[in-house]
């Protein structure tokens, strides 16, 4: 069967994810998950702590077995042709797993290294990847003296560095800062384009709605697999309006004593940096009954506005409706 | 500094559970305990089997040539060429035709039936495995004949001069303490010093590399844990895991490799733990220099070479350049070895090692000096 | 006594590597009254996570003054360690301790009494909701979970301060915010005094001060109000459905201070949003780019952060100091 996969490679899903379940003792991390990505697609592995992303991914990578169903990378089985696997994919785990006492160019050349790139492709490759990680003057530093920033930077680089037709990143952008996480997603667009298939988990939802495709998994079950826009249907319970005022701590609390009292049916009430989002049935219904809450307790709304779901309020929408579920 | 005895019990309740945990290095202890104290003592017996010996049959009757067969029939030797005279066989083992050469003089049998027989066993003397285990074969066969055995050694040809003094002419010592030329006898006891040595240096400088590598030291430091409790709590579970090592090859030694203990246990107890405390204090200061467990691990290999050559375990040193012999001054082992090996096989009393105790503790002083000051409670 | 909990004074810390002196922290001061909840922000290597070894005493300093609580960072440290609770950016708990056990153990080598240790525990646990993987290895837990309870672990002795690098990394949004709630509950009830670095502009827009660090200095320190009033005009957000031309279009439009993208959004500084909304409009319809939702939202934090940083980065290259970026300067 594989020589057959491998005849028809152009054609291949490069990622084809079947039944894959995996126990550690009692316990289900990851339970009967079923999934596919097409090629050049960014695709965005979403859910919970805990909820079993990284260990999906390393059952695709072959780091570990499935305790049943299966994981197919480029047509190849990830538990029985695991090399061949290895050989054409690009992974950046969640843990930092590069050599803190080699310098980052140490890092770069070894891991070209091992992918088995020429010396002159080699030296090619590190000086382009030090230039897209902004690393630029800093290639002799210690790897262990390098910003945590920095670090994951550098470890991007080394991910992709032999040209892998499948990439793995698994919360590439966290401790990345704002502007170098947008750079990160110019990368990520650009390796998408050139035929690059990505999975790709984060926590960071506003980068989330750039993916083609969502696969949400929690408590190991994938609960909803989709295009953003269509999650943002039929995931969202309720809908949201986003609320300006003079005082958003204070209007929190009163706002979550009123969901308590069930003042107004409130599904969801947060903080979203200095803004409030609050989900309710209907938006249009329940404006008036929220500003005149609030504005009893002297606090100035500045605007409150029913506003497009974001990918956050579905998220935290389908969270807690598992929760509630349960 | 204040010292919190209920942090104490907290750091060392980690560390114990990390240690029970952690299977593979109690496999590696126990592994590294027992793998040690044989192979080192099995192949430290050193006992060479078929030796090629020239034979020089001056008699050529049948009992001189029933003892070439029964030294044959020990296996220890092969009688791969036969010579005419003495000097053509000094010739064939400074050619390293030979290891050993066998002469044996007129009227053999008649002098054994005269019990005056006499032979002479001529062994390599560049070669002391060869001349040890040559020399005991030849005298246990020699014995079951009821002869009187003149042993010699050939130097060959620019050997090292300085290893003349361990043939035989020289061994009266150690014949002495052990009669049968047993090298497990005079081995086992250095081993013992080698376990302790190995196990106390890597694992002290691993413990605490193991936690800046896992990031765990940072999470730590930031507590109000102070350095001598942080070194304690790794110390003294890595101690008591040390004396369980030391008790078992000392119960191997005497039991299992039947090497008597002459001494004074109690006394070898406490200059053991002081050489316990050398070796984690040495272990500290490479952990103080080390970044991760690799570079532990390969800098305390460095002192398992010296144990291994410089230090008097297999090698004497009294015939080593003073090089080598300044290098091997530097591992704890040294001054041990020679503790081990009067209290376990002489049975001395303190009187006559105070001197090397008195070093050891001078050591013990250094290098937790050393480690104290270079050990911070911070990250650079 | 000093009346900050939090304190730096000219603070320098240089690195010695490659024959190189490396400035992590060039000049900082800042001071965080108790009570307040103070957000140190910056790009990559500004020296976030120095600061915070150097004021907690676990680095040293190379000149300048830093305390915290009023007890000065070097020679009093230990002092400092007993009433803060600290989380590293790449920490590890003891990946061989099960979840209790961590537990156990930092509530043991902060000295909390056994009773305190029966409440706070499964309080904690359950705020990390870890309370059904006690008995899990923590080096099993997954990348948040382990976060999680380092927090939990570092609240456990009630610090009076927290210092805590990136707190959230890997963090989900739902405990994300369970976490912020916690804060915000603990400075509510007890006055706890909250420095944090993050990468999070949402939590940034928590903080009661912010303070922005490039390039070891601090170059904004006020309230998140103030400097998202320091960025010039209004924001447009909408999606385009061509983002590639719409940006370039917008970019190159009069009246545009600038534009910045977040996540598949445009956003579009103004300065007259009566004058130029209708303007950008009309363009995207002449460039036949539909979109979605045009409308101004208020200034957050990410948008201030962007801006300022571009703008800092240009007045470096104006200042003719180019390439040469301050760390790299000074050779042994
Ligand atoms: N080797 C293991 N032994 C036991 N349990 C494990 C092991 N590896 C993972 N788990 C458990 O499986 C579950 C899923 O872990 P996983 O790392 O896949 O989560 P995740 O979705 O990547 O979460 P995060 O967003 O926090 O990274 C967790 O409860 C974790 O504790
Ligand atoms: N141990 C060290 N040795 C040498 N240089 C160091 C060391 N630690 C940090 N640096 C340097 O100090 C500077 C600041 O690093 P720091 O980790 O404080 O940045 P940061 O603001 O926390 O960044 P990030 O947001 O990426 O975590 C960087 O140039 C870094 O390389
Ligand atoms: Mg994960
Ligand atoms: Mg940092």
């Amino acid at each position: 069967m594989s020589a057959e996969l491998f005849v028809t490679q152009s054609q291949v899903t490069p990622i084809l994810v079947q039944n894959l379940t995996r126990r550690f003792g009692a316990f289900t991390a990851v339970d009967d998950v079923s999934f596919s990505v097409q090629a050049g697609e960014v695709f965005g592995w979403l859910g919970p702590n805990g909820a079993g992303k990284t260990t999906t991914i390393r059952m695709l990578l072959g780091l570990i077995k499935p305790s049943s169903g299966s994981a197919f990378v480029s047509g190849f089985n990830s538990a029985t042709q695991t090399k061949l696997v290895h050989a054409h994919v690009g992974y950046m785990s969640q843990q930092f797993t590069l050599y803190n006492d080699l310098t980052a160019m140490q890092n770069i050349r070894f891991y070209g290294g091992v992918h088995g790139l020429s010396s002159d492709e080699l030296r090619q490759r590190i000086s382009e990847i030090i230039q897209m990680a902004g690393l630029v003057g800093r290639e002799n530093t210690l790897t262990g003296s390098l910003s945590g920033g920095w670090k994951q930077r550098l470890a991007l680089g080394c991910a992709i560095v032999h040209h892998p037709k499948v990439v793995f990143l698994d919360e590439p952008t966290a401790g990345v800062d704002p502007i170098s996480r947008r750079q990160f997603w110019e990368l990520i667009y650009q390796m998408a384009k050139d035929g690059v298939t990505v999975l790709v988990t984060t926590h960071y939802m506003d980068e989330a709605e750039l993916c083609q495709r969502v696969g949400f998994i929690s408590a190991g079950r994938l609960v909803a697999l989709d295009s953003v826009s269509q999650l943002k249907l039929t995931q969202m319970r309720g809908q949201v309006l986003e609320i300006n005022v003079s005082d958003p701590e204070k209007a929190v609390r009163i706002l979550k004593a009123a969901q308590q009292s069930h003042q107004v049916p409130l599904d969801e009430v947060a903080l979203y940096g200095a803004q409030i989002h609050a989900v309710v049935p209907d938006a249009q219904e329940y404006n008036d009954a929220i500003q005149r809450l609030l504005t009893q307790d002297n606090i100035r709304v500045n605007s409150i506005e029913w506003i497009a779901p974001t990918l956050e309020d579905v998220f935290i929408s389908s969270v807690k409706a598992r929760v509630d579920a349960n | 500094m204040q010292f919190d005895f209920q942090r104490l019990g907290a750091l060392m309740r980690k560390e114990t559970i990390q240690i029970l945990r952690d299977r593979r290095f109690i496999m590696l202890f126990l592994g590294l305990t027992f793998v040690q104290l044989f192979v080192y003592s099995y192949a430290a017996s050193r006992t060479v089997y078929h030796l090629p010996m020239a034979v020089v049959d001056q008699s050529q009757d049948p009992t001189s040539r029933s003892f070439v067969q029964a030294l044959v029939n020990s296996q220890y030797f092969d009688a791969t060429m036969y010579l005419d005279d003495q000097s053509q066989a000094k010739q064939a083992i400074d050619k390293s035709q030979v290891k050993a050469a066998l002469i044996i003089p007129p009227h053999f049998a008649a002098s054994v039936d005269q019990h005056s027989a006499n032979f002479l066993m001529l062994l390599d003397g560049s070669d002391q495995f060869a001349v040890r285990s040559g020399y005991s074969a030849a005298g246990l066969v020699a014995q079951n004949f009821g002869l009187q055995m003149s042993a010699e050694s050939v130097a060959l040809t620019g050997a090292m001069p300085s290893l003349s003094d361990s043939l035989p002419i020289n061994t009266s010592t150690q014949i002495l303490y052990n009669p049968d030329l047993n090298d497990k006898w005079f081995v086992i006891p250095g081993i013992i010093g080698m376990i302790l040595q190995t196990l106390a240096i890597e694992q002290a400088a691993i413990f605490l590399v193991r936690d800046r590598e896992w990031g765990t030291m940072e999470q730590i430091l930031a507590t109000p844990v102070r350095q001598l409790e942080l070194i304690l709590s790794k110390m003294i579970p890595l101690s008591i895991l040390c004396l369980l090592a030391f008790g078992i090859s000392v119960g191997l030694g005497i039991f299992w490799f039947g090497v008597p203990f002459h001494g004074n246990l109690f006394l070898y107890f406490w200059l053991a733990l002081l050489f316990l405390a050398s070796c984690l204090g040495l272990g500290l200061v490479i952990s103080t220099r080390a970044t991760t467990q690799f570079e532990a691990e390969t800098s305390s290999m460095i002192f398992m070479l010296f144990g291994l050559l410089l230090t008097g375990l297999f090698y004497p040193r009294t015939g080593m350049p003073l090089i080598p012999q300044l290098i091997g001054d530097i591992a704890p082992l040294t001054y041990f070895i020679r503790i081990s090996r009067g209290i376990y096989m002489k049975g001395v009393g303190l009187s006559f090692v105070w001197g090397d105790a008195l070093i050891l503790v001078i050591y013990t002083l250094i290098v937790v000096g050393i480690s104290s000051k270079t050990f911070k409670m911070r990250l650079d | 006594m000093n009346q900050f909990a939090i304190s730096a004074t000219n603070l320098v810390k240089e690195f010695k590597a490659n024959k190189h002196v490396v400035t992590a922290i060039n000049g900082l001061s800042l001071q965080v009254a108790p009570g307040e909840t103070y957000g140190l922000i910056g790009p990559d290597g500004a020296g976030k996570t120095t600061t915070t070894r150097v004021i907690l005493g676990l680095l040293s300093r190379t000149s300048g003054e830093s305390s915290v609580l009023g007890f000065d960072s070097m020679n009093d440290m230990y002092e400092i360690r007993k009433r803060v609770g600290y989380i590293a950016q790449q920490f590890s708990l003891p990946p061989p301790l099960t979840v209790m056990e961590n537990m156990l153990f930092f509530a043991g080598i902060h000295s909390v009494s056994s009773e305190q240790q029966k409440k706070r525990i499964p309080e904690l646990l359950a705020f990390a909701g870890l309370s059904e993987f006690m008995n899990r290895l923590a080096g099993k837990l997954s990348g948040g979970m382990k976060k999680k309870l380092a927090l939990a672990c570092s609240l456990i002795h009630e610090p009076q301060v927290v210092m805590l690098d990136e707190p959230t990394l890997g963090v989900d949004p739902v405990s994300r915010r369970e976490f912020w709630n916690l804060l915000g509950n603990l400075r509510a009830e007890r006055g706890l005094t909250i420095f944090v670095c993050t990468h999070y502009m949402d939590e940034a827009e928590r903080c009661t001060r912010v303070g922005l660090m490039y390039e070891g200095k601090l170059i904004v320190d006020d309230s998140p109000a103030n400097i998202k009033r320091i960025i010039p005009g209004h924001v447009l957000e909408f999606m385009p459905s061509d983002f590639a031309a719409a940006r370039k279009l917008c970019n190159e439009m009069d009246g545009v201070l600038e534009v910045q993208t977040y996540g598949d959004k445009l956003h579009v500084f103004v300065g007259d949003v009566a004058k130029r909304k209708p303007q950008i409009e009309a363009a995207l319809a002449s460039q036949g780019i539909t979109h979605d939702n045009l409308r101004e939202i208020e200034v957050r934090m990410e948008e201030a952060f962007i801006s300022l940083i571009r703008r800092q980065k240009e007045s470096v290259e104006q200042d003719g100091m180019l390439t040469q970026k301050s760390e790299m300067s000074g050779e042994i």
